[in-house]
């Protein structure tokens, strides 16, 4: 089970202006991990996250996913939409679309993209949203939201779409805090019911607890990469030693 | 003076004057500037989407039409396209060659209008719209247009309100619509002061009527939209 790759990433290379900030990334990811990807700011978490699913056009590296090869730098537009199809991305600002009520916002993708019946993209949009607590919401305008309930939604956005991995870009960052509780507790259920998760996240909290590996990145480059309890405990580079003692003190 | 403007036979023109007046400006003069305005719609969204997405050529196409349009007076569009044109053995009717110029004129200016409300509609709503696996022009369909139409409701609203009275201009090619027919009638009764004064308050009758409708669009808007 262990061995089941679900997404493997190598070499992923990225500039912007001629300054690099990604210098080949590597990643494995089997079904069911929760993977923190961990890092100071400008360490280019985010970044390669985004090149994942193609937000952002990486300069090398190749992705398999799910059985398929991409290279990442050539990638067609078709590409992108395959892999975006059997993936959700969380966005640190939510991003829900402010025009579409809750239900609408998660119903969208389902009706236009994927085709499927308007009572039954209801009927799984309903029930995404009650997994996230925001069923008794579903005509609410994302201006009428808090933000933690604006980033729930936006979960229940990517679970509608059953997806083999869920993308989180700093999911909690610009939330109040004490908000940002119940966006964790809702990715702590989605982790403990097996779903494959990538986080970029600054909640050590939660990588320590939730996650079962880590990516530990810092100037673009991998430091450290494996088992979150030995990163945790026992980290390997003076680095992210200094980087798991910081966030001690703090 | 006063009395010039009011004295019994005036006010008897003006009276005998309005009902045909009023007319002419529901059967040309708003029919000229709905269609006008659709035109010049269609035309913004198409001039605007082609220039947020920067297709190459098409846009610098774009750039080139709105920088003839803006920089030439209406008049002598209205004038080049009427009465210049047969020459190339291009002949429009009056009242469609109107809808054309003013399509296409306003539509410049609306095109640009609609180009700063896309770029205002945040770069996530798109981003997220292409995770959720929309493609580019269902993205912009359901989620941007409509979103950018709301930052841009107030701008279009200026143009349609100034497009209503533009139709005048339409006069000048010998469209029948309600200032032509004031001068029509000022050939006979001779009435400057107290016909066009009548005409001018007609349209802004109109006027503050749209700017009613704009006020209550955008308070639905808000409603609907959830844009803060």
């Amino acid at each position: 089970m262990m061995d089941d790759i679900i997404l493997k990433a190598e070499g992923v290379r990225k500039s912007f202006d001629g300054r690099e900030v990604l210098r080949g990334i590597d990643l494995e990811v089997a079904r069911g991990d929760v993977v923190a990807i961990l890092g100071p700011s400008g360490s280019g978490k985010t970044t390669f996250l985004r090149c994942l699913n193609f937000l952002e056009r990486a300069d090398g590296g190749t992705l398999r996913f799910d059985g398929d090869l991409y290279d990442l730098s050539r990638a067609t537009r078709a590409d992108a939409a395959a892999v975006r199809r059997r993936t959700a991305f969380v966005f640190q600002n939510y991003n829900l679309f402010l025009n579409k009520t809750v239900l609408q916002n998660v119903t969208l993708g389902l009706t236009t993209a994927r085709r499927l019946p308007r009572d039954e993209a209801r009927e799984r949009a309903v029930r995404a949203l009650e997994k996230v607590g925001m069923a008794d919401r579903l005509d609410s305008y994302p201006s009428q939201l808090s933000g933690g309930q604006q980033q729930r939604v936006a979960i229940a956005r990517g679970l509608a779409a059953e997806p083999e991995i869920l993308f989180f870009d700093e999911p909690t960052s610009a939330l109040d805090p004490e908000l940002i509780g119940e966006v964790l507790a809702v990715m702590r259920t989605l982790a403990e019911e097996g779903r494959t998760m990538l986080v970029v996240t600054h909640e050590m909290a939660f990588a320590r607890g939730v996650s079962s590996r880590v990516l530990f990145m810092e100037n673009g480059a991998v430091l450290e990469s494996g088992p979150s309890r030995e990163f945790f405990e026992n980290p390997k580079t003076e680095r992210s030693r200094a980087f798991v003692e910081g966030l001690g003190a703090r | 003076m006063l009395e010039n403007l009011l004295n019994a036979h005036v006010i008897e023109v003006l009276i005998d004057a309005f009902p045909r007046l009023l007319g002419y400006f529901l059967r040309v003069s708003i029919p000229l500037t709905v269609l006008s305005f659709l035109l010049a719609l269609a035309i913004s969204v198409v001039v605007a989407l082609v220039q947020y997405a920067q297709v190459p050529v098409l846009r610098q196409l774009c750039r080139f039409y709105i920088w003839v349009v803006r920089g030439t007076p209406l008049l002598v569009q209205l004038y080049l396209v009427f009465y210049g044109l047969p020459s190339l053995g291009v002949v429009l009717n009056a009242f469609p060659c109107a809808v054309l110029v003013f399509g296409f004129n306003e539509g410049a200016y609306m095109a640009e209008s609609m180009r700063g409300a896309l770029e205002a509609v945040p770069r996530g709503q798109l981003e997220a719209g292409e995770c959720v696996g929309l493609s580019w022009l269902q993205v912009m369909w359901h989620v941007v247009l409509p979103q950018a139409f709301r930052i841009a409701f107030p701008a279009l609203s200026n143009s349609l309100i100034s497009m209503v009275k533009g139709t005048s201009l339409a006069a000048t090619i010998t469209v029948m619509e309600m200032f032509r027919q004031a001068q029509v009638i000022n050939g006979r009764v001779y009435e400057s002061l107290g016909l066009y004064s009548e005409v001018a308050l007609i349209y802004l009758l109109f006027c503050t009527l749209l700017t009613f409708l704009q006020r209550r669009g955008e308070r639905r808007l808000n409603r609907f939209g959830g844009v803060k």
